[in-house]
C-alpha cells in the first residue's frame, strides 16, 4: 500500500524524520519498502494564468501563449500540448527554472516565435501521473505562488508491503493508529458528522444472506453534477498513493478507502429496479463485470442484487450494467460488511485482485460502515451538489463478528519468549493497542481485541502484539539448551556429498539446473514419456519437469561450449520427475545422480598431447563412482539401447538383476537440435542404488608371492569382452586374485571376424607358494573354459 | 721383460680404457687365466727354489698392485657412468607439470553443506521431502488453509489444485513431525520454486528449513541460535536484527536482516515460534512443548558470503563462474 507521508501526519505527527518513521513501521511489522519523493527535485515552477492563447503562424502543432505568472510582466511562451487554451491555470518553469534532470529553462526562439518559460507536464515534472498533456490546475489556484509550495510537494510516498494479518492497517486511519502505539500519541481522527438529508429517496435492503454480509447501509443520492472536478488536494493525495483520478464518485470511493480503509460502491441508481438483496448467486447465474468480462458465478458467491438480476460481486467487483458512467445523474451508495470468509478466494477464483476484495479478505472494521458512509456523502456532495436521501441499515447483530476474550498467562508469555515482560509494562503495551483489559490479575490478563483486528483470537497472536511493540530487538538472545543426543550416522550409507565429491575428484564440477526444462529438448531425448508439464510456466522453454537431469546438464554444456569451453564434465544430483499413477502426487520423484562429459580428455599437455573424451572415459567415473560402494564387482554393464543415445555406445549398468542406471554417448542425430557441437557423453545412476556402502569384513592377506601370467586369446569379434572376464571371474578359481584385460587386437594375424584379448592373470595362494604345475593346472582350466564358452583359440606367441 | 715394466704397461693401459667392459680386457690380460702376470706365476716352477719363494712373493706384488689400480679405474668408471647417465636424464623442471582436472562443489551446495556442519554440530539431522508436494504439506498443515492470502504471495506453481512443486521447504517439518515425536531438530536443504523471475528472482531456489522443539524452546533461543549462526557463517560478529513479521505457520514471526558491507539492511531469513496450530495437526501437545523454526535463502547468503551480485549466475553454470569457488 501506498500514501502520503504528509496525510498520515495530518493525523498523527511524531517528531521524527521521514527515515526514521519508516524504521519504526518496519521494525513494527509493517515493512516499508520504499520511501519515493512526490516529485523530483526541481525548482522555479510557479503558478500561472494562460491570458491569449493563439495558433503558431509556421507551425501547426504549437501554440503561441502570453501566461500570466505573477513576475511583473506577461511571459511569451510557445506549448506544444493540444489541451493549452486561454484562462487555463497552469505550471510554468519561468526562465531560470531547473526542472529534473538538471534541465535549464533560458530564453529561447520556437520557430521564430519567443519563448520565456514553459508549460509543464506531470512527466516533465517528474510526478508520476498518466495524464498527457500539460497540467491543469483548479481555477483558484494564486498565479504567481510557487508550484512545489502551492501542491505541497515536499512529501513522501511511503510505499508500505503489509503481511495478510494487517488488514487493519490497509488505511491512513490504521497505520496512524499503529504509528500513535508506537510513539505513545493520540490520532487526530477527523470528525465526520452525519450529512444532513435532504431527500426521502431510499432502497429497502434484504440481507438474504446475513451470515456473510451481516450489515449493510445504502444511501440514495439525486440529482449530483459529474461534470465537477474533484480538488486537487484529493487528487493529489490520490496521486501519491498511486491512485489515478478517474471521476468525483470513483475519486471519493478511493479517497474514503485509503482514508479509512473501508471500500464503498455507486451503483447508477436509474438501473436499480426494486429492492436491493445481497444474497448468494444462482448456480451459473452471469453477471457481465466492470471490465466487460462476463462471469458465471457459482452459489456460493455473494452478489448485491435488485428484484430482477444480480448487480455486482459482492465486495470483489461492481458490475458493468449498473455501474456509473459519465451520464449519471443519481446513485445508490453502498456501505457493508462483508465477512472476510464470504470473499476469500472468490477475486482469485475470477482472475480479479481488486483494493476492495484485498481488504474484505483481510477484515474490513464491522464498525466503521456508518463513518464511511458520512464521509464519502459529505465528500461527494461537496464536490457535486445533489440530494441526500437517509441511509437505510439493514443488520444483523448476532452475525456481527464478535470478538472473543483471550486469555494471556504470564508464564506462557515468559515459557514462548523465554524471557519475562514487567506486567506493567505488558498492560501498558495492552492498553495502547487498543485492547481491551476485561480481567487482570497477578497472572493472566483476559483482553477483548477492537473490532478492527480480526488477527488476534489466540493467546500467541497476544503474545506476538506485546513482542512486536515490546521490541523483538529488546528481547535477549540465549543459546537454546537441550539434552544432548548422539545422531544416527549410518556407515553402510553413503551421502550424496560423498558420491558428488567422488565425481569432483574426477575433475567434474557440480553443477545446478532448473528442474523444468525446455520440452522439445526432452521430447526428442525421452519421446516415450509424457513428461508432467507446468500450467503456468515462466516461459515455454522451462515448463517441461525434468523426467532426467541430462536435458539442463546438456544445456549446460551448450551454454559453455558458446563460451570457448573446450572441455567439460558436469556432475548433479536431484530428482527427476516420472509420471506413474501408482503415485498419490502422480508423478514418481526419484533421487538420481547424473554427468556429462565433452570434449578434451584431459587438458592439453606438452608431452601427452591431446584426446578427445570417449565412452571409456565416462564410464572410468562411473566405475570410480560405483566403487565407493565397496561393491564395484556386484555392478555390471551390459549393452543397452537408449532412445537419447548412440546405439552402438549404450550401456545399462545393473546391481544384480536391478537396472540401476545408463551410460552412454548422446545420440549423433540430436546433437544439432540439442545445440551441441560435437559429442557428449552422459550417464544417470539411481542415487538410492549407489549409497549402500559394504561394511568391510577383514580378510587374511597371503604371505606367499603372487605369480602374473598373460593370455591371448582369439574369440569372435561379436563376443563382449565383459563376458570373457566375467566368465573367468566366475569359474571359481580361489588363487585367481586379479584379471585384466590389457590389449584388445583386430587386424593382420588375428582371423577376419576375430579379436584377440590379452589378459593378465595374477594368481596367489593364501595357505603356500604356488608351484610350476600348481600354476599350468589354473592356466589351463582358465583356458579350456574360454575355450569351451567362447570358441577361443590361444593366440600364437 | 722386467716385473716392473709388465706392471708399468698394465697401470697404463687402465689409465687409457673408458669403459668397465676394456678395464675388463686389461684385468684378463694381465690377471686372467692366460694373463701376463698369471703366466708368470706359472712360470715360477722353473726358478730355484730358493727363489721360488721372493720370485713369488714379487709377482704376487705386481699383481697387488695392478689389481689396486683396476679397482680405482672402476670405481673412477663407475662415477663417470653415474654421472653420465644423470647428466642424460637432465630435465627442464619449469615445464608444467600434468594436470588432473580439478573440479569443484557448486557454491549453494558448498552453503548447504555448511549450514548442515554448523546445525549437524548442534544435533540437527537433515530431513529431505519430495518436491511435487501436496497442499496439505505446503499449506494446510501450515496453517495456511485454501483461500488464505498468503496462499496468494506465494506465486506457486501448480499442477492441480492440489497438487503443486513446494513454495517452501516447511512441509519437511510437517511430514518429521507426522513420524517422530519430540524432542526434535532438524534441517531440511533443497528446493523450492515460486512463479517469479528478474533480477532478484529465479524461479527455483534453495532454502535450509531449521525445527527445534522440545518442552523449553523460546524466542530468545532462537534469537541465539541464529545470531550464533550469521556468525558463524560469517566469520564475522555480524550486526543483526529481528523484524516483526507473519507467517500463518509460526506466532510470533520474525524476518532476520544483516547489515550488509554498504550498511544496507538485508533479509536472509525468515522465522519464528512454531504456530500451535501446526504442532495440533501433528498430535503435540502446544502446553507442553514449543518449537522454533526458520527458512534461510541459500542463494542470499551465498551472493552476501562470496560477493556474487546476479542471482541467475546460480542456474547459468558457467565453468568461469562456478570455477571460481573451486
Amino acid at each position: 500500500m501506498k500514501f502520503s507521508e504528509k496525510w498520515l501526519r495530518e493525523w498523527v505527527n511524531p517528531a521524527i524524520d521521514s527515515d526514521a518513521l519508516a524504521e519504526q513501521l518496519s521494525m513494527a511489522g509493517l515493512e516499508v519498502d520504499d520511501l519515493l519523493p512526490v516529485a523530483d527535485e526541481f525548482s522555479g515552477v510557479v503558478v500561472g494564468e494562460v491570458v491569449e492563447c493563439g495558433p503558431h503562424p509556421d507551425a501547426d502543432k504549437l501554440q503561441v501563449t502570453k501566461v500570466e505568472a505573477g513576475t511583473g510582466e506577461l511571459l511569451d511562451i510557445v506549448c506544444g500540448a493540444p489541451n493549452c487554451r486561454k484562462g487555463l491555470k497552469v505550471a510554468v518553469a519561468v526562465v531560470g527554472a531547473v526542472l529534473p534532470g538538471d534541465f535549464k529553462i533560458k530564453k529561447a526562439k520556437l520557430r521564430g516565435q519567443p519563448s520565456h518559460g514553459m508549460l509543464c507536464s506531470f512527466k516533465e515534472l517528474g510526478l508520476i501521473d498518466e495524464h498527457e498533456g500539460i497540467i491543469e490546475l483548479p481555477e483558484n489556484a494564486p498565479v504567481g505562488t510557487d508550484y512545489r509550495e502551492y501542491l505541497g510537494l515536499n512529501d513522501v510516498t511511503v510505499d508500505i508491503d503489509l503481511t495478510p494479518n494487517r488488514g487493519d492497517c490497509l488505511s491512513i486511519r490504521g497505520i496512524a493508529r499503529e504509528v500513535g502505539v508506537l510513539n505513545q500519541l493520540p490520532v487526530n481522527e477527523p470528525e465526520i458528522a452525519p450529512v444532513s438529508v435532504s431527500s426521502d429517496t431510499q432502497k429497502a435492503i434484504h440481507l438474504d444472506a446475513a451470515s456473510d454480509c451481516p450489515r449493510y447501509l445504502g444511501r440514495v443520492i439525486e440529482g449530483i453534477n459529474l461534470d465537477a472536478k474533484s480538488p486537487i488536494w484529493m487528487t493529489e493525495r490520490l496521486r501519491r498513493s498511486g491512485i489515478r483520478s478517474i471521476d468525483p464518485v470513483v475519486d471519493v470511493t478511493n479517497y474514503v478507502l485509503l482514508e479509512l480503509g473501508h471500500p464503498l460502491h455507486a451503483f447508477d441508481l436509474d438501473t436499480l429496479s426494486g429492492d436491493i438483496h445481497v444474497r448468494h448467486a444462482k448456480q451459473g447465474e452471469k453477471l457481465t463485470l466492470l471490465d466487460e468480462q462476463e462471469v458465471s458465478l457459482d452459489d456460493d458467491v455473494l452478489v448485491i442484487a435488485d428484484e430482477d438480476k444480480a448487480l455486482a460481486m459482492a465486495g470483489v467487483y461492481g458490475g458493468k450494467a449498473s455501474g456509473v458512467t459519465a451520464a449519471t445523474q443519481n446513485i445508490f451508495l453502498e456501505s457493508a460488511f462483508f465477512a472476510p470468509e464470504a470473499i476469500l478466494g472468490k477475486a482469485r477464483r475470477f482472475g480479479l485482485h481488486t483494493d476492495a476484495s484485498h481488504r474484505y479478505e483481510r477484515g474490513v472494521d464491522p464498525a466503521l460502515q456508518r463513518q464511511a458512509m458520512e464521509r464519502a456523502t459529505a465528500l461527494l456532495v461537496d464536490i457535486c451538489g445533489g440530494k441526500v436521501g437517509p441511509i437505510v441499515e439493514a443488520v444483523n447483530e448476532a452475525e456481527l463478528p464478535q470478538r472473543s476474550k483471550v486469555e494471556l498467562r504470564a508464564a506462557r508469555l515468559a515459557k514462548v519468549l523465554g524471557t519475562s515482560i514487567d506486567a506493567k509494562k505488558v498492560t501498558d503495551i495492552l492498553t495502547r493497542l487498543g485492547l481491551t483489559i476485561v480481567e487482570q490479575d497477578a497472572t493472566r490478563w483476559v483482553i477483548q481485541a477492537p473490532s478492527y483486528r480480526f488477527d488476534i483470537a489466540i493467546e500467541e497472536d497476544v503474545i506476538e502484539e506485546v513482542a512486536r511493540v515490546y521490541g523483538y530487538n529488546t528481547i535477549q538472545a540465549a543459546a537454546p539448551a537441550a539434552q544432548l543426543r548422539m545422531s544416527e550416522h549410518r556407515e553402510a550409507q553413503l551421502s550424496r556429498h560423498q558420491l558428488v565429491d567422488a565425481m569432483v575428484m574426477r575433475g567434474y564440477q557440480e553443477a545446478i539446473t532448473y528442474s523444468f526444462v525446455d520440452p522439445k529438448h526432452q521430447a526428442l531425448l525421452f519421446n516415450d514419456i509424457a513428461a508432467l508439464t507446468l500450467p503456468n510456466p515462466i516461459s515455454v522453454d522451462m515448463s517441461s519437469m525434468r523426467v532426467s537431469l541430462w536435458p539442463g546438464l546438456l544445456g549446460a554444456v551448450a551454454h559453455n561450449q558458446k563460451r570457448q569451453q573446450s572441455m567439460l564434465a558436469f556432475v548433479e544430483t536431484g530428482l527427476r520427475f516420472v509420471p506413474d499413477d501408482s503415485e498419490a502426487s502422480g508423478v514418481k520423484q526419484t533421487p538420481v545422480i547424473a554427468g556429462v562429459r565433452y570434449g578434451k580428455a584431459h587438458q592439453e599437455h606438452w608431452s601427452d598431447g591431446d584426446r578427445q573424451v570417449d565412452f571409456y572415459d565416462i564410464k572410468g567415473d562411473v566405475e570410480a563412482l560405483l566403487a565407493r560402494t565397496g561393491r564395484a564387482a556386484e555392478f555390471r554393464f551390459v549393452a543397452d539401447q537408449h532412445d537419447a543415445l548412440h546405439p552402438g555406445q549404450t550401456a545399462a549398468v545393473y546391481l544384480g538383476s536391478q537396472k540401476v542406471g545408463v551410460v552412454g554417448a548422446i545420440h549423433p542425430k540430436f546433437e544439432k537440435a540439442l545445440g551441441l557441437n560435437g559429442r557428449a557423453y552422459v550417464f544417470e545412476l539411481d542415487l538410492t542404488l549407489v549409497s549402500q556402502r559394504h561394511i568391510a569384513q577383514a580378510q587374511a592377506v597371503s604371505k606367499y608371492p603372487a605369480i602374473r601370467r598373460d593370455l591371448a586369446v582369439i574369440v569372435d569379434a561379436n563376443i563382449a569382452a565383459g563376458e570373457v572376464l566375467a566368465s573367468l571371474e566366475n569359474v571359481g578359481v580361489k588363487q585367481l586374485v586379479s584379471l585384466n584385460l590389457f590389449d584388445v587386437y583386430r587386424g593382420e594375424g588375428v582371423p577376419e571376424g576375430r579379436q584377440s584379448l590379452a589378459l593378465s592373470v595374477t594368481l596367489q595362494d593364501n595357505e603356500r607358494t604356488l608351484e610350476e604345475q600348481d600354476i599350468n593346472n589354473i592356466m589351463a582350466t582358465l583356458i579350456n573354459t574360454l575355450q569351451a564358452e567362447f570358441d577361443a583359440t590361444l593366440r600364437d606367441s | 721383460m722386467e716385473l716392473a715394466e709388465i706392471v708399468g704397461q698394465a697401470q697404463q693401459a687402465i689409465a687409457e680404457v673408458s669403459s668397465a667392459a676394456a678395464l675388463d680386457e686389461v684385468r684378463v690380460e694381465y690377471m686372467g687365466k692366460k694373463g701376463r702376470l698369471t703366466e708368470l706365476l706359472k712360470g715360477l716352477g722353473k726358478l730355484d727354489p730358493s727363489e721360488r719363494r721372493e720370485a713369488g712373493q714379487k709377482i704376487n706384488e705386481a699383481k697387488q698392485q695392478v689389481q689396486t689400480a683396476i679397482n680405482a679405474r672402476k670405481e673412477v668408471l663407475k662415477e663417470a657412468e653415474l654421472q653420465a647417465k644423470i647428466d642424460a636424464e637432465r630435465i627442464d623442471v619449469s615445464l608444467p607439470g600434468r594436470a588432473s582436472a580439478v573440479g569443484g562443489v557448486h557454491p549453494v551446495t558448498q552453503t548447504i553443506r555448511r549450514i548442515e556442519t554448523f546445525f549437524g554440530d548442534l544435533g540437527f539431522s537433515v530431513k529431505e521431502g519430495p518436491e511435487v508436494e501436496d497442499d496439505f504439506h505446503n499449506f494446510d498443515a501450515l496453517n495456511i488453509p485454501a483461500n488464505h492470502p498468503a496462499r496468494a504471495d506465494h506465486d506457486t506453481f501448480y499442477f492441480t489444485p492440489s497438487t503443486m512443486l513446494r513454495t517452501q521447504t516447511s512441509g519437511v517439518q510437517i511430514r518429521t513431525m507426522e513420524t517422530e515425536k519430540p524432542p526434535l531438530r532438524i534441517i531440511s536443504p533443497g528446493r523450492v520454486y515460486r512463479n517469479d523471475y528478474d533480477q532478484t528472482h529465479t524461479p527455483m531456489f534453495h532454502q535450509v528449513e531449521g525445527l527445534m522443539v522440545d518442552t523449553d524452546v523460546s524466542f530468545t533461543q532462537l534469537k541465539g541460535i541464529l545470531h550464533d549462526f550469521l556468525n558463524h557463517f560469517f566469520e564475522a560478529s555480524m550486526e543483526v536484527r529481528f523484524r516483526p513479521s507473519y507467517f500463518p505457520f509460526t506466532e510470533p514471526s520474525a524476518e532476520v536482516d544483516v547489515k550488509g558491507k554498504n550498511g544496507q539492511w538485508l533479509e536472509v531469513l525468515g522465522c519464528g515460534m512454531v504456530h500451535p496450530n501446526v504442532l495440533k495437526a501433528v498430535g503435540i501437545d502446544p502446553e507442553k512443548y514449543t518449537g522454533f523454526a526458520f527458512g534461510m535463502g541459500v542463494e542470499r547468503l551465498t551472493m552476501l558470503r562470496y560477493g556474487v551480485n546476479d542471482l541467475r549466475a546460480f542456474f547459468e553454470n558457467d565453468l568461469r563462474f562456478l570455477k571460481q569457488f573451486n
